[in-house]
């Protein structure tokens, strides 16, 4: 089985075609170069013709270079020895600590039976209103922020991965700024968070291939410790250049391209990949949130857009906060429920007058006149920005839903909000 | 017997799988490869020369060249017999709950459990007698199945007259055991068990006729029911952005339609919300049966990340489960969340097939696929002279929610309602989120056409309205014209919209909607004494708030009486009495 083969074909983008016997779909092979030993995986087999993506890229590879098949497919290391550690996209250390070398598991296992997941039903708390009372995060879920290459949105992840209650935090970097890297790292360690950390980082200037295995690496270790009972929070940042690397290998491989060239099964891929959070019956769960830079803001590019379908919900990250139209999360109601009687009144009632403020805004800069209606709508949506849209904001959901009355109480009548009786005589704030 | 056909893997591209074999192949025939001690499912999809390409349903992690692939004879078939309602499948009829017990937490590749379990028996009591003659699809004798008579009948794929040669007495059987024989026209005996295999691809057509679907199917969904209706036996689509809402409506209509059964197909899309129709519906009462939801339901699961051919397989598997119901007389609800995902697994395969791409690289055979599928609704004539009905309703993923694409279109040429929906209704809490703008409905359903028109022209003139009031403003419009336009928020609010969270305001039956709609008409067609336009709207939002609440009562219970007598004096506060 470690045969090696020697007569390398054919060299087209980051993937090499070599001619050799008896090798299985996706396993893992080595290919010794003068510039030293790179991993690469079969993704086609043609008879005798076996074409190879190599992780560490092409580049001075020669014909007669050695590839030697593992017969496996790719593997990780597992196991509290991660925590703390930080590694690339192949899982080799990049922090100068030992090689790992127990408990190997194969990445990309099948995916859960759905009878054997729970329907979630756990808030995270993170002390961001928009989030806790508008659109609350829970346990499991798989939620993306979307936003323009700008925006804060890996200080947005890093706050919440703070804030939240979890065990262990997964961070898989992909396409990554150094210093960005450096933010992650030095943001959790200020908290002491670092000890339950494990970072799988591919920068910018890597080989685009080891990309795509970011995902399937993170997940399959986050795998492993749910399973063990640990709650688990992934980050993964960004998914488009995911994408991107996708769409780069499956151009090599002359497929047909569908969208903007983006390969037919973008959204089996991703699918596969955000479909790993789970919250098991019996044992721990793994919540993913992930970014989305969203090319000229445009939510109908075809990964934000196929992200959008398969995970639940999204942040949408705009101007520094985060924007409640276009904002969602599809659990909420599953948490939402049980926290206080008056979170989906408020819920509901505060954004839909959030919502004629904004056609009260657009008349406004039109230049029409306002009507009274329309002055307590401006007076409205200010407090409606500064106390609970800033992201500098942080207090405990309870303390947003009283918020919310007061501002709904400074600006307008009971009737007005067109809440149902009851709910106004228990809660309407009465100092007024 | 037919030897067994043996080849072997020649190339393998993610999961299309090409083998070589001598001898005959046929066309989406069944085949296994053997690796180790799995044998994974593939389907022949092409067939050139002495290789055929095929699309395995499961991973193809591992699969060497020259491995062993078994052909089996048979088309891609799903087992229709006693015990399906109540069960959840994946796209290959496998039972999940019965897998989870052999593998636990995943999905082990390989691993195909019996769809029914054989041994169960069933209580079964014949309907012919000895010497009788049937045609395929005629009712030989029922089991009790739940709340069904669960009919046994004679093989659907039997030519012509049939003749009785022996049936069993009543008793119980399990699903091996023959409960009669048939003899046909060329005098070859058949077995009939509990059981029998359809290929999925082909449509069941045991029946006299096809009929036109006349009756309406009530969702107890007042937008839909009242604007724009399905009917039994009809078909219907929802294209709609993401987070717009398809799933939530997919899944208030398989609680509250009022139909026999209902199949969930749920095609690659999030396992949590099967998950969740999964844990409550087994808690959740039919309001008309008082048994759990359950018992009427099936579902059919290949969630995103489960393997993309099963995917294409399980609508098909979905239908046909539907249609057997059918043959019993029973009136069916296909849902199927979401056709795009379908669509979609098609584009991959083609891709792999190298095949030219049509538009967006989906393939060219993508509409009449579509629109086979939509032709397996309908309600039919059925020998023992009763009706049965297939309703499919199709969920569209849209990519960036644009209609224009391929798949809406095709699946808009072939439905008889469609239910758009909007960014901005969503955006706005709305729930549904149908735009009444742009949905329409070939079929009649129960509400007088006359005020269905009249409502839409109310909506129409307060759209036109606020269009309008985006150019020149409020101050520019006539109070006449600002308080049509809140007549028609109103409308919207109080009668369009419905809180799917309220227990009684989710689902509205078909006597309260008249009894709503006549009221609000009058009410929009009487002259109020309202001075300015903050008047107005104070008094459409107070309105506003009074029909909230009475949204949320008991039909005909005492609060629903009060709420009335409360909302007729608000408005006889403000009416403008005709002085005759």
């Amino acid at each position: 089985m470690q045969k090696a083969y020697t007569n390398i074909i054919q060299i087209a983008g980051d993937v090499i075609t070599v001619e050799a016997e008896g090798v299985g779909y996706l396993d893992i092979a080595q290919i010794t170069t003068r510039r030293g030993v790179s991993l690469a995986q079969v993704i086609r087999i043609d008879s005798k013709k076996i074409s190879l993506q190599v992780f560490a890229g092409t580049r001075g590879i020669t014909t007669n270079d050695k590839v030697r098949f593992l017969g496996h497919p790719m593997r990780i290391a597992t196991g509290e020895n991660l925590l703390g550690r930080i590694f690339n996209g192949s899982g080799v250390p990049l922090d100068r600590g030992p090689l790992l070398t127990e408990g190997f598991i194969d990445i990309g296992a099948p995916s859960v039976n759905p009878v054997k997941r729970i329907v979630p039903n756990k808030i995270i708390r993170t002390g961001i209103p928009m989030i806790d009372v508008f659109n609350s995060l829970v346990e499991s879920q798989k939620l993306p922020v979307f936003s323009i290459a700008g925006e804060p949105y890996n200080e947005l992840l890093a706050r919440i991965a703070i804030q939240a209650e979890v065990d262990i935090i997964i961070v898989g970097g992909m396409g990554l700024k150094h210093d960005d890297y450096l933010f992650f790292r030095e943001t959790l360690n200020a908290h002491g968070a670092l000890s339950r950390c494990v970072f799988f980082i591919h920068t910018a200037s890597d080989p685009t291939v080891e990309c795509l295995l970011v995902p399937d690496i993170s997940l399959a270790v986050a795998e492993d410790f749910a399973l063990k009972g640990k709650r688990v929070l992934v980050l993964l940042t960004d998914m488009t250049n995911f994408a991107d690397s996708l769409k780069e290998i499956a151009i090599t491989m002359e497929q047909v391209p569908s969208n903007r060239g983006y390969p037919g099964d973008l959204y089996s891929q991703l699918a596969a990949r955000y479909e790993k959070a789970v919250d098991f019956e019996g044992a721990g769960s793994i919540t993913i949130l992930s970014a989305t830079t969203m090319p000229g803001d445009d939510v109908t590019h075809p990964v934000p857009d196929n992200t959008g379908y398969i995970t639940e919900g999204q942040f949408y990250l705009k101007g520094g906060v985060i924007e409640p139209f276009g904002s969602l999360s599809r659990l909420k109601q599953q948490v939402n429920g049980q926290t206080r009687p008056d979170h989906r009144t408020i819920m509901d009632t505060m954004i839909q007058l959030f919502a004629s403020y904004r056609e009260t805004l657009e008349k406004q800069s039109m230049g029409f006149q306002m009507s009274p209606w329309d002055e307590k709508l401006l007076k409205y949506g200010l407090l409606f920005e500064e106390n609970m849209m800033s992201l500098k904001v942080n207090i405990p959901l309870e303390k947003a839903l009283d918020l919310g009355w007061q501002i709904l109480a400074n600006c307008f009548t009971p009737e007005e909000t067109g809440i149902k009786l009851s709910i106004i005589q228990k809660f309407w704030p009465k100092n007024q | 017997m037919e030897k067994l056909r043996i080849g072997k893997v020649i190339k393998v591209n993610a999961n299309m799988v090409t083998a070589q074999i001598d001898g005959q192949i046929i066309q989406n025939e069944v085949a296994y490869i053997v690796h180790g001690v799995e044998r994974l499912k593939a389907e022949v999809i092409r067939v050139r020369q002495n290789q055929a390409e095929m699309q395995v349903y499961e991973s193809t992690q591992g699969l060497k060249e020259g491995e062993v692939v078994e052909f089996s004879n048979e088309l891609l078939s799903v087992e229709l017999g006693p015990g399906l309602l109540g069960q959840i499948f994946d796209g290959l009829q496998n039972p999940l709950p019965a897998l989870a017990k052999e593998c636990g937490f995943f999905l082990k590749r390989g691993v195909y459990l019996e769809a029914l379990p054989d041994e169960a028996l069933w209580d079964f009591t014949p309907l012919v007698k000895e010497g009788d003659k049937v045609l395929a699809g005629s009712w030989l004798g029922f089991v009790p199945e739940k709340i069904f008579k669960h009919y046994i009948m004679a093989p659907f794929m039997l030519n012509g007259s049939l003749e009785v040669v022996s049936i069993a007495s009543a008793g119980k059987y399990n699903l091996k055991q023959a409960v009669a024989q048939l003899r046909d026209g060329n005098g070859g005996l058949h077995n009939v068990f509990l059981q029998q295999i359809w290929p999925v691809k082909i449509p069941i057509g045991a029946y006299v006729e096809k009929l036109r679907p006349t009756e309406p199917l009530v969702t107890k969904m007042r937008l839909i029911d009242s604007l724009f209706p399905i009917n039994r036996g009809g078909t219907y689509c929802i294209p709609g952005p993401f987070g717009a809402g398809k799933t939530v409506l997919q899944q208030l209509t398989s609680r509250h339609a009022e139909v026999d059964i209902v199949i969930i197909a749920a095609c690659g899309e999030r396992a949590g919300e099967v998950v969740e129709t999964l844990k409550t519906f087994p808690e959740l009462l039919d309001p008309r049966t008082q048994k759990p939801l359950m018992d009427r339901t099936v579902i059919i699961c290949n969630t995103s990340s489960m393997p993309v051919a099963a995917r294409e397989s399980s609508v098909y598997t979905a239908v046909t489960i539907a249609e057997y119901y059918r043959q019993m007389g029973l009136n069916v609800l296909l849902l199927a969340d979401s056709t795009s995902r379908w669509a979609q697994a098609m584009r991959e395969m083609s891709g792999r097939l190298e095949e030219i791409p049509g538009e967006e690289a989906f393939p060219a055979y993508l509409e009449s696929r579509i629109a086979s599928f939509y032709e397996r609704a309908g309600v039919v004539k059925l020998r023992a002279g009763v009706t049965g009905s297939v309703t499919i309703g199709g969920t569209v993923s849209p990519a960036g929610g644009n209609f224009e694409e391929p798949v809406t279109q095709a699946t808009l040429k072939v439905v008889g309602a469609f239910h758009g929906l909007s960014r901005e209704r969503s955006d706005a809490r709305k729930y549904p989120a149908i735009d009444p703008l742009i949905s329409w409905s070939k079929y009649a359903g129960f509400v007088n056409p006359e005020v269905k028109e009249k409502c839409h022209a109310i909506l129409v003139r307060s759209n036109e309205i606020a269009q309008m009031m985006k150019v020149i403003g409020e101050e520019g419009t006539s109070l006449k014209d600002y308080i049509e336009y809140l007549k028609g928020e109103f409308f919207d609010f109080v009668y369009l919209q419905q809180n799917a969270f309220d227990i009684v305001d989710e689902a509205t039956s078909k006597e309260r909607q008249l009894y709503l709609l006549e009221f609000i008409g009058l009410m929009l067609d009487t002259k109020y004494n309202l001075a300015d336009k903050a008047a107005a709207l104070h008094f459409f939002q107070g309105l506003r708030q009074l029909m909230r609440t009475w949204n949320s009562m008991e039909y005909n219970s005492p609060e629903f009486k009060n709420s009335e007598a409360e909302i007729k004096m608000f408005l006889s506060a403000k009416e403008i009495k005709e002085s005759k």
